[in-house]
Protein backbone atom coordinates (compact mmCIF):
# COMPACT_ATOMS: atom_id res chain seq x y z
CA UNK A 1 0.00 0.00 0.00
CA UNK A 2 2.51 2.41 1.16
CA UNK A 3 6.54 2.37 0.95
CA UNK A 4 9.22 3.90 2.98
CA UNK A 5 10.72 5.77 0.13
CA UNK A 6 6.80 7.34 -0.10
CA UNK A 7 7.00 7.94 3.64
CA UNK A 8 10.66 9.10 3.51
CA UNK A 9 9.12 11.70 0.64
CA UNK A 10 6.54 12.90 2.57
CA UNK A 11 8.48 13.45 5.59
CA UNK A 12 10.62 15.51 3.20
CA UNK A 13 7.93 17.54 2.26
CA UNK A 14 6.96 17.95 5.78
CA UNK A 15 3.21 16.02 4.73
CA UNK A 16 3.92 12.83 6.73
CA UNK A 17 1.67 12.28 9.28
CA UNK A 18 2.78 10.52 12.35
CA UNK A 19 1.33 9.45 15.71
CA UNK A 20 2.66 7.88 18.67
CA UNK A 21 2.22 4.29 19.51
CA UNK A 22 -0.55 5.28 22.01
CA UNK A 23 -2.40 7.90 19.65
CA UNK A 24 -2.66 4.85 17.21
CA UNK A 25 -4.53 2.68 19.42
CA UNK A 26 -7.69 5.67 19.69
CA UNK A 27 -7.27 6.14 15.77
CA UNK A 28 -7.75 2.56 14.89
CA UNK A 29 -10.24 2.03 17.43
CA UNK A 30 -12.73 4.37 16.09
CA UNK A 31 -12.01 4.54 12.44
CA UNK A 32 -10.98 1.15 12.06
CA UNK A 33 -6.99 -0.48 10.65
CA UNK A 34 -8.10 0.12 7.09
CA UNK A 35 -8.38 3.99 7.45
CA UNK A 36 -6.19 4.36 9.90
CA UNK A 37 -3.34 3.13 8.03
CA UNK A 38 -4.03 4.98 5.07
CA UNK A 39 -4.13 8.89 7.03
CA UNK A 40 -1.17 7.52 9.11
CA UNK A 41 2.58 7.35 7.78
CA UNK A 42 4.06 6.41 10.77
CA UNK A 43 4.34 5.37 14.49
CA UNK A 44 6.38 6.12 17.15
CA UNK A 45 7.28 3.97 19.92
CA UNK A 46 9.26 4.18 23.60
CA UNK A 47 11.05 2.77 26.19
CA UNK A 48 13.19 3.57 29.23
CA UNK A 49 14.03 0.90 31.11
CA UNK A 50 17.41 -0.26 33.14
CA UNK A 51 19.36 -2.67 30.10
CA UNK A 52 22.15 -4.33 31.34
CA UNK A 53 24.02 -5.52 27.78
CA UNK A 54 25.09 -1.96 26.94
CA UNK A 55 27.91 0.18 26.66
CA UNK A 56 30.36 2.43 24.55
CA UNK A 57 33.47 2.03 23.41
CA UNK A 58 36.09 4.65 22.56
CA UNK A 59 39.13 5.51 20.71
CA UNK A 60 41.06 7.62 22.72
CA UNK A 61 43.86 8.75 20.75
CA UNK A 62 47.62 8.04 20.81
CA UNK A 63 49.67 9.49 23.40
CA UNK A 64 53.10 11.15 23.08
CA UNK A 65 55.06 8.51 23.46
CA UNK A 66 52.57 6.13 22.48
CA UNK A 67 50.75 3.72 25.19
CA UNK A 68 49.61 0.04 23.85
CA UNK A 69 46.62 -0.41 26.31
CA UNK A 70 45.68 -3.04 24.49
CA UNK A 71 46.61 -5.89 26.25
CA UNK A 72 47.43 -3.98 29.06
CA UNK A 73 44.48 -3.15 31.35
CA UNK A 74 42.53 0.57 32.03
CA UNK A 75 40.26 2.28 33.81
CA UNK A 76 37.55 5.52 33.78
CA UNK A 77 37.27 6.96 36.82
CA UNK A 78 38.19 3.96 38.27
CA UNK A 79 35.51 1.62 36.68
CA UNK A 80 38.18 -1.24 34.55
CA UNK A 81 37.40 -0.87 30.71
CA UNK A 82 38.24 -4.14 28.34
CA UNK A 83 41.76 -3.21 27.01
CA UNK A 84 41.55 -6.75 24.05
CA UNK A 85 41.48 -4.78 21.26
CA UNK A 86 43.90 -2.15 19.20
CA UNK A 87 46.55 0.22 21.15
CA UNK A 88 44.01 2.81 21.95
CA UNK A 89 40.53 1.21 21.67
CA UNK A 90 38.54 0.60 24.87
CA UNK A 91 35.39 -0.86 25.45
CA UNK A 92 33.38 -0.05 29.24
CA UNK A 93 30.60 -1.98 29.94
CA UNK A 94 27.48 -0.54 31.84
CA UNK A 95 27.70 -3.13 34.70
CA UNK A 96 31.54 -2.66 35.46
CA UNK A 97 32.22 -1.45 38.95
CA UNK A 98 35.66 -0.56 40.51
CA UNK A 99 38.15 -3.25 42.07
CA UNK A 100 37.28 -1.79 45.58
CA UNK A 101 33.58 -1.77 45.22
CA UNK A 102 32.59 -3.48 48.37
CA UNK A 103 30.10 -5.35 46.38
CA UNK A 104 27.96 -8.00 48.04
CA UNK A 105 30.46 -8.51 51.19
CA UNK A 106 27.72 -6.48 53.32
CA UNK A 107 24.72 -7.41 51.54
CA UNK A 108 22.59 -5.94 50.18
CA UNK A 109 25.50 -4.00 48.34
CA UNK A 110 25.16 -0.32 47.22
CA UNK A 111 26.45 -0.51 43.76
CA UNK A 112 27.14 3.10 43.77
CA UNK A 113 29.27 4.08 41.06
CA UNK A 114 30.18 1.76 37.30
CA UNK A 115 30.31 1.79 34.48
CA UNK A 116 26.53 3.32 33.64
CA UNK A 117 27.22 6.18 35.94
CA UNK A 118 30.86 6.60 33.45
CA UNK A 119 28.89 6.84 30.42
CA UNK A 120 26.22 9.42 31.85
CA UNK A 121 29.12 11.37 33.31
CA UNK A 122 30.70 11.61 29.44
CA UNK A 123 27.81 11.99 27.82
CA UNK A 124 27.40 14.77 30.22
CA UNK A 125 30.13 16.55 29.04
CA UNK A 126 32.20 15.97 32.03
CA UNK A 127 36.03 15.08 32.29
CA UNK A 128 36.89 11.28 33.26
CA UNK A 129 39.64 10.11 34.75
CA UNK A 130 41.79 7.68 32.26
CA UNK A 131 44.30 5.14 34.06
CA UNK A 132 46.37 2.68 31.98
CA UNK A 133 49.06 0.65 32.26
CA UNK A 134 51.02 -1.67 29.83
CA UNK A 135 54.18 -4.08 29.17
CA UNK A 136 55.57 -1.15 26.65
CA UNK A 137 56.65 -2.64 22.87
CA UNK A 138 59.20 -1.30 20.95
CA UNK A 139 56.49 0.83 18.77
CA UNK A 140 54.53 1.79 22.13
CA UNK A 141 56.89 2.06 24.93
CA UNK A 142 55.10 3.78 27.20
CA UNK A 143 53.92 2.02 30.28
CA UNK A 144 51.79 4.21 32.23
CA UNK A 145 48.86 6.94 31.62
CA UNK A 146 46.76 9.09 33.64
CA UNK A 147 45.17 11.93 32.34
CA UNK A 148 41.34 13.72 32.17
CA UNK A 149 39.80 12.87 28.91
CA UNK A 150 36.23 14.63 27.76
CA UNK A 151 34.05 12.47 25.36
CA UNK A 152 34.76 15.85 22.86
CA UNK A 153 38.02 15.35 22.25
CA UNK A 154 37.63 11.20 21.63
CA UNK A 155 37.91 10.30 17.97
CA UNK A 156 34.90 7.89 18.54
CA UNK A 157 32.91 7.64 21.12
CA UNK A 158 30.02 4.90 20.28
CA UNK A 159 26.98 3.69 22.54
CA UNK A 160 27.19 -0.24 21.44
CA UNK A 161 24.95 -2.44 23.06
CA UNK A 162 24.41 -6.08 22.43
CA UNK A 163 20.61 -6.63 23.85
CA UNK A 164 18.20 -4.35 24.06
CA UNK A 165 14.76 -3.47 24.01
CA UNK A 166 13.54 -6.48 25.11
CA UNK A 167 10.37 -7.53 23.44
CA UNK A 168 7.98 -8.61 26.75
CA UNK A 169 9.51 -8.94 29.86
CA UNK A 170 8.92 -11.07 33.31
CA UNK A 171 6.81 -10.10 36.21
CA UNK A 172 9.25 -10.54 38.79
CA UNK A 173 7.71 -11.60 42.43
CA UNK A 174 9.05 -13.62 45.89
CA UNK A 175 7.58 -16.53 47.16
CA UNK A 176 10.22 -17.19 49.55
CA UNK A 177 10.10 -16.13 53.72
CA UNK A 178 12.74 -14.00 52.85
CA UNK A 179 13.65 -10.33 51.23
CA UNK A 180 15.89 -10.71 47.93
CA UNK A 181 17.39 -8.00 45.80
CA UNK A 182 17.60 -8.52 42.32
CA UNK A 183 17.75 -7.31 38.93
CA UNK A 184 14.25 -6.75 38.99
CA UNK A 185 14.30 -4.67 42.25
CA UNK A 186 14.15 -5.55 45.84
CA UNK A 187 11.03 -8.03 46.22
CA UNK A 188 9.57 -8.90 49.33
CA UNK A 189 8.97 -11.91 50.77
CA UNK A 190 5.70 -14.05 50.26
CA UNK A 191 4.58 -11.76 47.84
CA UNK A 192 5.10 -8.29 49.11
CA UNK A 193 5.28 -6.44 45.36
CA UNK A 194 5.29 -7.34 41.72
CA UNK A 195 7.93 -5.43 39.27
CA UNK A 196 7.75 -5.26 35.97
CA UNK A 197 9.79 -3.61 32.73
CA UNK A 198 8.33 -2.47 29.72
CA UNK A 199 6.47 0.12 28.43
CA UNK A 200 4.02 -2.29 27.40
CA UNK A 201 1.97 -0.29 24.65
CA UNK A 202 4.48 1.91 23.86
CA UNK A 203 7.37 -0.39 23.93
CA UNK A 204 8.74 -0.92 19.65
CA UNK A 205 9.08 -4.26 19.67
CA UNK A 206 5.51 -4.82 21.30
CA UNK A 207 3.81 -2.52 18.28
CA UNK A 208 5.63 -4.58 15.43
CA UNK A 209 5.11 -7.86 17.28
CA UNK A 210 6.47 -10.10 13.82
CA UNK A 211 9.42 -7.49 12.74
CA UNK A 212 7.90 -6.48 9.75
CA UNK A 213 9.35 -3.20 9.61
CA UNK A 214 11.92 -3.57 12.52
CA UNK A 215 14.73 -4.81 10.96
CA UNK A 216 19.02 -4.79 10.75
CA UNK A 217 19.64 -1.29 9.71
CA UNK A 218 16.66 0.09 10.81
CA UNK A 219 17.17 3.79 12.02
CA UNK A 220 16.07 4.56 15.75
CA UNK A 221 16.33 7.35 18.38
CA UNK A 222 19.14 6.23 20.73
CA UNK A 223 19.58 7.89 23.39
CA UNK A 224 18.59 10.97 22.65
CA UNK A 225 20.37 10.65 19.21
CA UNK A 226 20.28 8.48 16.00
CA UNK A 227 21.28 5.24 16.24
CA UNK A 228 20.93 1.78 13.97
CA UNK A 229 19.76 -1.80 14.36
CA UNK A 230 22.99 -4.00 14.55
CA UNK A 231 21.64 -7.07 14.75
CA UNK A 232 19.27 -8.79 16.43
CA UNK A 233 20.47 -8.77 20.27
CA UNK A 234 21.49 -11.51 22.20
CA UNK A 235 18.75 -13.94 23.51
CA UNK A 236 16.75 -13.32 20.83
CA UNK A 237 14.19 -15.97 21.34
CA UNK A 238 11.19 -15.08 18.33
CA UNK A 239 9.55 -18.82 18.89
CA UNK A 240 8.15 -18.19 22.36
CA UNK A 241 4.47 -18.44 22.93
CA UNK A 242 2.41 -15.67 21.42
CA UNK A 243 -1.31 -14.61 21.96
CA UNK A 244 -3.39 -14.60 18.84
CA UNK A 245 -2.62 -10.79 18.06
CA UNK A 246 0.89 -12.38 17.30
CA UNK A 247 2.20 -10.68 20.79
CA UNK A 248 4.64 -12.81 22.67
CA UNK A 249 3.39 -13.60 26.15
CA UNK A 250 6.89 -13.86 27.55
CA UNK A 251 10.32 -12.93 27.27
CA UNK A 252 10.95 -12.88 23.11
CA UNK A 253 13.12 -10.40 20.49
CA UNK A 254 15.94 -8.21 21.05
CA UNK A 255 18.13 -6.15 19.09
CA UNK A 256 21.63 -5.14 19.30
CA UNK A 257 21.98 -0.97 18.67
CA UNK A 258 24.46 1.41 17.64
CA UNK A 259 24.91 5.11 17.49
CA UNK A 260 27.39 8.21 18.16
CA UNK A 261 27.63 8.64 21.51
CA UNK A 262 28.42 12.28 21.16
CA UNK A 263 25.00 13.76 19.96
CA UNK A 264 23.40 11.78 22.95
CA UNK A 265 21.79 13.48 25.80
CA UNK A 266 22.48 11.78 29.60
CA UNK A 267 18.63 12.23 30.47
CA UNK A 268 18.09 8.83 28.35
CA UNK A 269 21.20 7.59 29.44
CA UNK A 270 21.02 6.94 32.90
CA UNK A 271 23.40 5.46 34.98
CA UNK A 272 21.67 3.20 37.98
CA UNK A 273 22.36 1.52 40.90
CA UNK A 274 20.39 -1.95 41.80
CA UNK A 275 20.48 -2.69 45.57
CA UNK A 276 22.62 -6.26 46.16
CA UNK A 277 22.36 -6.64 42.46
CA UNK A 278 25.28 -4.12 40.80
CA UNK A 279 25.18 -1.47 38.24
CA UNK A 280 23.44 -0.90 34.58
CA UNK A 281 22.16 1.98 32.96
CA UNK A 282 18.75 2.96 31.79
CA UNK A 283 18.64 3.73 28.22
CA UNK A 284 16.10 5.22 25.82
CA UNK A 285 14.63 3.51 22.58
CA UNK A 286 12.13 5.15 19.77
CA UNK A 287 11.87 3.04 17.12
CA UNK A 288 9.48 4.41 13.92
CA UNK A 289 6.90 1.81 12.31
CA UNK A 290 6.19 3.16 8.76
CA UNK A 291 2.43 2.20 8.23
CA UNK A 292 3.12 0.09 5.29
CA UNK A 293 -0.42 -1.33 4.80
CA UNK A 294 -3.27 -2.53 7.40
CA UNK A 295 -1.41 -5.70 9.10
CA UNK A 296 1.34 -2.85 10.33
CA UNK A 297 -1.80 -0.26 11.62
CA UNK A 298 -3.59 -2.97 13.35
CA UNK A 299 -0.27 -4.35 14.97
CA UNK A 300 0.89 -1.15 15.92
CA UNK A 301 -2.93 -0.67 18.31
CA UNK A 302 -2.32 -3.16 20.44
CA UNK A 303 -2.92 -1.71 23.63
CA UNK A 304 -2.37 -2.84 27.24
CA UNK A 305 -5.31 -4.79 27.71
CA UNK A 306 -4.30 -7.11 24.90
CA UNK A 307 -0.65 -7.47 25.92
CA UNK A 308 0.55 -10.41 28.40
CA UNK A 309 3.36 -11.68 30.50
CA UNK A 310 4.31 -14.25 32.99
CA UNK A 311 4.39 -13.66 36.43
CA UNK A 312 8.29 -15.46 37.44
CA UNK A 313 9.14 -16.76 40.86
CA UNK A 314 12.44 -15.08 41.67
CA UNK A 315 12.85 -16.59 45.10
CA UNK A 316 13.15 -20.17 43.83
CA UNK A 317 12.47 -20.64 39.97
CA UNK A 318 14.65 -18.08 38.35
CA UNK A 319 17.82 -18.61 40.00
CA UNK A 320 17.45 -22.60 40.14
CA UNK A 321 16.53 -22.02 36.69
CA UNK A 322 12.86 -23.83 36.80
CA UNK A 323 10.48 -23.51 33.95
CA UNK A 324 7.18 -22.00 34.51
CA UNK A 325 4.85 -19.36 35.46
CA UNK A 326 2.48 -18.50 38.49
CA UNK A 327 -0.19 -16.84 36.44
CA UNK A 328 -0.69 -14.49 33.20
CA UNK A 329 -1.32 -10.98 33.88
CA UNK A 330 -1.72 -8.01 31.09
CA UNK A 331 0.09 -4.64 31.15
CA UNK A 332 -3.41 -2.76 32.07
CA UNK A 333 -3.76 -5.02 34.95
CA UNK A 334 -0.09 -3.81 36.01
CA UNK A 335 -0.89 -0.61 35.77
CA UNK A 336 -3.31 -0.19 37.42
CA UNK A 337 -1.04 -0.83 40.63
CA UNK A 338 -2.52 -4.33 41.84
CA UNK A 339 -2.56 -8.03 40.82
CA UNK A 340 -3.82 -11.02 41.93
CA UNK A 341 -1.12 -13.72 42.25
CA UNK A 342 -2.26 -17.04 44.40
CA UNK A 343 -5.05 -15.31 45.54
CA UNK A 344 -3.27 -12.42 46.88
CA UNK A 345 -3.38 -8.98 45.87
CA UNK A 346 -0.09 -7.68 45.21
CA UNK A 347 1.48 -4.11 44.49
CA UNK A 348 2.94 -3.52 41.37
CA UNK A 349 5.99 -1.56 40.51
CA UNK A 350 7.21 -0.43 37.30
CA UNK A 351 11.52 -0.77 36.47
CA UNK A 352 10.50 0.80 33.30
CA UNK A 353 9.96 4.77 32.96
CA UNK A 354 6.03 4.90 31.05
CA UNK A 355 6.12 8.92 31.48
CA UNK A 356 9.63 8.75 29.58
CA UNK A 357 8.73 6.40 27.07
CA UNK A 358 6.09 8.77 25.98
CA UNK A 359 8.63 11.78 26.01
CA UNK A 360 10.85 9.27 23.39
CA UNK A 361 7.77 8.57 21.32
CA UNK A 362 6.82 12.45 21.15
CA UNK A 363 10.54 13.80 20.43
CA UNK A 364 10.99 10.92 17.72
CA UNK A 365 7.53 12.13 16.37
CA UNK A 366 8.78 15.98 16.99
CA UNK A 367 12.15 15.44 14.59
CA UNK A 368 10.02 13.20 11.70
CA UNK A 369 7.74 15.78 10.97
CA UNK A 370 10.35 18.52 11.25
CA UNK A 371 12.06 16.54 8.62
CA UNK A 372 14.93 16.15 10.42
CA UNK A 373 14.72 11.99 10.85
CA UNK A 374 13.95 9.95 8.10
CA UNK A 375 13.09 5.98 8.33
CA UNK A 376 15.26 3.45 6.75
CA UNK A 377 15.02 0.27 4.36
CA UNK A 378 15.93 -2.40 6.84
CA UNK A 379 18.64 -4.30 5.13
CA UNK A 380 18.12 -7.83 6.85
CA UNK A 381 15.10 -9.33 8.59
CA UNK A 382 15.76 -10.38 12.33
CA UNK A 383 14.56 -13.75 13.00
CA UNK A 384 10.84 -14.57 13.56
CA UNK A 385 8.96 -17.00 14.99
CA UNK A 386 9.21 -19.08 12.31
CA UNK A 387 12.95 -19.19 11.63
CA UNK A 388 13.26 -21.50 14.39
CA UNK A 389 16.11 -19.11 16.32
CA UNK A 390 16.31 -20.05 20.14
CA UNK A 391 17.30 -19.59 23.37
CA UNK A 392 19.39 -22.55 24.64
CA UNK A 393 20.68 -22.53 27.76
CA UNK A 394 24.47 -23.72 28.75
CA UNK A 395 25.12 -27.40 28.75
CA UNK A 396 27.82 -28.15 30.96
CA UNK A 397 30.51 -30.76 30.05
CA UNK A 398 33.03 -31.93 32.36
CA UNK A 399 36.66 -31.01 31.65
CA UNK A 400 38.69 -33.84 30.58
CA UNK A 401 41.85 -35.15 32.90
CA UNK A 402 45.37 -33.86 32.04
CA UNK A 403 47.57 -36.36 29.76
CA UNK A 404 43.81 -38.59 29.10
CA UNK B 1 -4.68 15.30 71.56
CA UNK B 2 -2.12 15.69 69.19
CA UNK B 3 0.97 13.31 67.04
CA UNK B 4 3.39 14.88 65.74
CA UNK B 5 6.28 12.76 63.70
CA UNK B 6 9.66 15.04 64.81
CA UNK B 7 13.23 14.06 64.32
CA UNK B 8 15.42 14.92 67.82
CA UNK B 9 19.34 15.65 67.15
CA UNK B 10 21.14 14.13 71.07
CA UNK B 11 24.31 16.19 71.64
CA UNK B 12 27.09 13.52 72.75
CA UNK B 13 26.46 14.91 76.15
CA UNK B 14 23.51 13.45 76.03
CA UNK B 15 23.23 10.08 74.48
CA UNK B 16 23.15 8.01 77.85
CA UNK B 17 20.45 10.10 79.30
CA UNK B 18 16.97 7.88 79.51
CA UNK B 19 14.96 11.39 77.77
CA UNK B 20 12.33 9.95 75.77
CA UNK B 21 11.41 7.64 79.12
CA UNK B 22 10.96 10.96 81.00
CA UNK B 23 8.14 11.88 77.67
CA UNK B 24 6.18 9.08 79.14
CA UNK B 25 7.14 9.51 82.64
CA UNK B 26 6.73 12.99 83.55
CA UNK B 27 4.69 14.02 80.74
CA UNK B 28 2.25 11.43 80.01
CA UNK B 29 2.77 11.47 76.01
CA UNK B 30 2.68 8.24 73.88
CA UNK B 31 5.78 7.84 71.43
CA UNK B 32 6.66 5.10 68.73
CA UNK B 33 10.38 5.13 67.80
CA UNK B 34 10.84 5.13 64.22
CA UNK B 35 14.29 5.65 63.66
CA UNK B 36 17.18 5.25 66.13
CA UNK B 37 20.75 5.34 65.58
CA UNK B 38 23.80 6.16 67.73
CA UNK B 39 27.09 7.25 66.18
CA UNK B 40 30.06 6.84 68.51
CA UNK B 41 31.43 10.05 69.43
CA UNK B 42 28.63 11.90 67.26
CA UNK B 43 25.05 12.56 67.96
CA UNK B 44 22.20 10.77 68.48
CA UNK B 45 19.08 10.57 66.14
CA UNK B 46 15.42 9.76 66.58
CA UNK B 47 12.47 9.92 64.81
CA UNK B 48 9.58 9.99 66.76
CA UNK B 49 5.59 9.55 66.62
CA UNK B 50 4.75 11.50 69.69
CA UNK B 51 1.31 11.97 70.48
CA UNK B 52 -0.50 13.11 73.84
CA UNK B 53 -2.52 16.05 74.95
CA UNK B 54 -1.63 19.30 73.48
CA UNK B 55 -0.56 20.79 76.90
CA UNK B 56 1.65 17.78 77.65
CA UNK B 57 2.88 17.73 74.37
CA UNK B 58 4.28 21.60 74.14
CA UNK B 59 5.71 21.27 77.89
CA UNK B 60 7.32 17.65 76.54
CA UNK B 61 8.80 19.63 73.67
CA UNK B 62 10.06 22.44 76.02
CA UNK B 63 11.81 19.84 78.05
CA UNK B 64 13.74 18.49 75.26
CA UNK B 65 14.78 21.99 74.29
CA UNK B 66 15.87 22.98 77.72
CA UNK B 67 17.89 19.41 77.88
CA UNK B 68 19.93 20.57 74.14
CA UNK B 69 18.27 18.24 72.22
CA UNK B 70 17.65 19.55 68.44
CA UNK B 71 13.85 19.14 67.66
CA UNK B 72 12.97 18.33 63.78
CA UNK B 73 9.69 18.56 61.81
CA UNK B 74 9.72 14.89 59.91
CA UNK B 75 8.23 16.20 56.82
CA UNK B 76 11.66 17.70 55.65
CA UNK B 77 13.91 14.78 55.83
CA UNK B 78 13.27 12.90 52.92
CA UNK B 79 13.05 14.72 49.77
CA UNK B 80 12.67 13.65 45.98
CA UNK B 81 15.58 14.52 43.46
CA UNK B 82 13.23 15.70 40.45
CA UNK B 83 16.20 16.27 38.31
CA UNK B 84 17.76 12.40 39.47
CA UNK B 85 13.90 10.38 38.90
CA UNK B 86 13.30 8.92 35.91
CA UNK B 87 9.63 8.34 37.69
CA UNK B 88 9.50 4.37 36.69
CA UNK B 89 8.10 3.75 40.12
CA UNK B 90 9.73 0.53 40.80
CA UNK B 91 9.41 2.80 44.63
CA UNK B 92 5.65 2.34 44.97
CA UNK B 93 5.19 -0.60 45.91
CA UNK B 94 7.77 -1.07 48.75
CA UNK B 95 6.40 2.31 50.34
CA UNK B 96 4.74 0.86 53.76
CA UNK B 97 2.54 3.70 53.93
CA UNK B 98 1.43 4.79 50.51
CA UNK B 99 3.61 8.09 50.12
CA UNK B 100 4.62 7.33 46.29
CA UNK B 101 2.25 6.60 43.88
CA UNK B 102 1.70 7.32 39.69
CA UNK B 103 0.03 10.51 38.74
CA UNK B 104 -2.50 8.87 35.85
CA UNK B 105 -2.77 11.78 34.28
CA UNK B 106 1.38 12.34 33.85
CA UNK B 107 2.41 9.11 34.52
CA UNK B 108 4.94 10.43 36.62
CA UNK B 109 5.62 9.71 40.05
CA UNK B 110 4.35 12.21 42.79
CA UNK B 111 6.03 11.69 46.60
CA UNK B 112 3.32 12.97 48.91
CA UNK B 113 5.81 14.19 51.99
CA UNK B 114 2.94 14.37 54.33
CA UNK B 115 2.41 10.53 54.33
CA UNK B 116 6.24 9.51 54.88
CA UNK B 117 7.25 7.87 57.91
CA UNK B 118 11.10 7.81 56.90
CA UNK B 119 11.37 4.21 56.52
CA UNK B 120 14.03 5.42 54.06
CA UNK B 121 13.41 2.27 52.33
CA UNK B 122 12.84 3.90 48.82
CA UNK B 123 16.06 5.98 49.50
CA UNK B 124 17.92 2.70 49.01
CA UNK B 125 16.41 0.90 46.79
CA UNK B 126 15.92 3.91 44.44
CA UNK B 127 17.62 2.81 40.96
CA UNK B 128 18.63 6.47 40.37
CA UNK B 129 19.08 7.31 44.08
CA UNK B 130 16.60 9.90 43.92
CA UNK B 131 15.10 9.89 47.26
CA UNK B 132 17.22 11.85 49.25
CA UNK B 133 17.76 12.01 53.14
CA UNK B 134 18.12 15.58 54.36
CA UNK B 135 18.46 16.20 58.17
Amino acid sequence: MKTIKEINEKIKKGDAVVVTAEEIIDLVGKKGAKKAAQEVDVVTTGTFGPMCSSGAYFNIGHSKPRIKIGGGACKLNDVPAYCGLAAVDIYLGATAIPEDDPRNKVFPGEFKYGGGHVIQELVSGKDVRLEATSYGTDCYPRKKLDTLVNIKDLNEAVLFNVRNCYQNYNVAVNLSDKTIYTYMGMLKPKLGNANYCSAGQLSPLLKDPHYKTIGIGSRIFLGGGTGYVAWQGTQHNPSVKRKENGIPQAPAGTIAVIGDLKQMKPQYLVGISMLGYGVTMAIGIGVPIPVLNEEIAAYAAAKDEEIYTQIVDYGEAYPQMVPGSLGEVNYAQLKSGRITVHGKEVPTGNLSSYSKACQIAEELKAWIKKGEFFLSEPVAPLPAAESGYTLKPLKERPIPEAGK
Amino acid sequence: MISKKIVLHFPTRLVDEPIVYKLVKDYDLKFNILKASVTPQEEGLMVLELSGKTEDYDKGVEYLKSCGVKIQSLSHDIRRNEAKCTDCGVCIPICPVEALAVDPKTRKVTFESKKCIACELCVKICPTRAMEVHF
